[in-house]
């Protein structure tokens, strides 16, 4: 017997509640009856999903940080910027604000949501901590800011619209582009994946 | 551990810890939030669903504004160029980055459309005291799921830096569809501001 816990969850309940809309079912119902969402038990099943899109994301960050993600012709002759190197470049020419955007962006948020999505993902596989409140914060956090750094696909967008002035200069855009895409849009769908509710579960009874 | 439980609809799981809760028609300006861990459950009401439907139309008109319209202009060594919002969308259009145009035209267009739209189909009938219409439930669902991946706001601070790098390099002018984007932006956080999710759900499933 576990003490009398403070909370009664649904699951406890015997029920299942609708993570889009909130209503509760029985245990075992399929669709939610309100909003038609599947519903889905609080397990680690979940967990799969989770590392597939993660690791589908890593792997195409890695040929976003080496291809080229600008190729900039101008009189003085032909450039490629990579992410990094596009920051870089900002920052000597003093405009620290905007590299600071786009290393923030491109480079530190990308990282550190790796880390912090196999962190949770890791954390409620072995089930072995406490302070449920952390890691519900950081999942928030990794939530409400991945899409932000799609802002470097849009900068090279913008740019190679715009800047078309023949052979004074011109910007196209470089390989970089379309694996960032598809790193920052696998890593939403991880932390998409991702139960919050996994964060809240006990250590089980037998351990 | 055996206390009765209230019915079935009188209860809300929350999605963030599972942590049952029962819940009932609030004040206006009241909020619910989760007694274990602190998700917002039931965002205050502070404006009726006729708002939210009037913002999404005026929303939807600034879109077609902003895609329309002249979006940005360079000059320099005396050559110009104008680019529109589709433009820029296009840009990836060359070779094998084509896919990449059309996610971004889903991003900065086509999906804030769609959203507009789901929003207006849901809740119009809804503002003027009718019963939803069939397919509000997946309209709002729909609406829902897609905000994500819905990016207009992120394309307006994208093009504030790329504005940036190219400031040294030629002149820019604006044109009517920037300050379009721009509105918009203002238009949709107002309009998510004014949503309560959970009363437009207690609405629709009536
Ligand atoms: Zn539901
Ligand atoms: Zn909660």
């Amino acid at each position: 017997m576990t003490d009398a816990a403070p909370f009664l969850t649904a699951t406890d309940a015997g029920l299942t509640g609708c993570t889009s809309c909130g209503r509760v079912w029985p245990a075992g119902t399929a669709r939610c009856g309100r909003c038609g969402a599947h519903l889905h038990p609080v397990g680690t099943a979940s967990l799969q999903p989770v590392w597939a899109w993660w690791a589908a994301g890593l792997i195409f960050y890695i040929p976003a940080n080496l291809f080229p993600m600008l190729l900039t012709a101008t009189l003085t002759g032909h450039q490629q910027n990579t992410i990094l190197g596009g920051a870089v470049e900002l920052a000597q020419h003093g405009s620290w604000g905007v590299a600071g955007i786009i290393f923030l962006a491109s480079i530190l948020i990308p990282i550190s949501k790796f880390i912090a999505i196999a962190y949770l993902a890791i954390a409620v596989g072995t089930e072995r901590r406490a302070g449920g409140h952390r890691h519900l914060l950081l999942y928030e956090v990794v939530e409400f800011i991945g899409r932000w750094s799609m802002i470097d696909v849009f900068v090279v967008a913008v740019l190679s619209a715009l800047v078309q002035l023949g052979f004074v200069a011109s910007i196209h855009p470089g390989p970089a582009a379309a694996a960032f895409a598809l790193s920052v849009a696998f890593t939403m769908l991880s932390a998409q994946s991702f139960d919050p509710r996994l964060i809240w579960r006990g250590p089980t009874e037998n351990e | 551990m055996s206390v009765p439980l209230p019915p079935i609809d009188e209860l809300i799981a929350c999605p963030r810890c599972d942590t049952l809760h029962q819940c009932r028609v609030l004040a206006e300006t009241e909020r619910a939030a989760c007694a274990r861990c602190g998700t917002l459950l039931i965002t205050p009401r502070t404006r009726s669903f006729l708002h939210v439907v009037a913002l999404s139309f005026t929303a939807m008109i600034l879109m077609v504004a902003a895609v329309f319209f002249p979006f940005l202009g360079i000059s320099s060594h005396g050559l110009s160029h104008e680019s529109s919002v589709f433009e820029a969308a296009m840009a990836f259009s060359d070779g094998w980055l084509a896919p990449l145009s059309l996610a971004v035209l889903l991003a900065i267009v086509l999906l804030p459309v769609a959203r507009f739209i789901a929003l207006i189909y849901t809740l119009w009938p809804l503002a003027n005291g009718r019963p939803a219409l069939r397919h509000a439930a997946f309209a709002f669902r729909f609406a829902e799921e897609l905000q994500p991946w819905s990016m207009a706001e992120i394309f307006v601070i994208g093009t504030g830096v790329a504005l940036v790098k190219v400031a040294g390099l030629a002149e820019i002018s604006f044109g009517p569809a920037f300050w379009a984007f721009c509105a918009l932006i203002v238009v949709t956080v107002l309009k998510t501001a004014f949503m309560s999710k959970w009363t437009i759900w207690e609405a629709i499933g009536r």
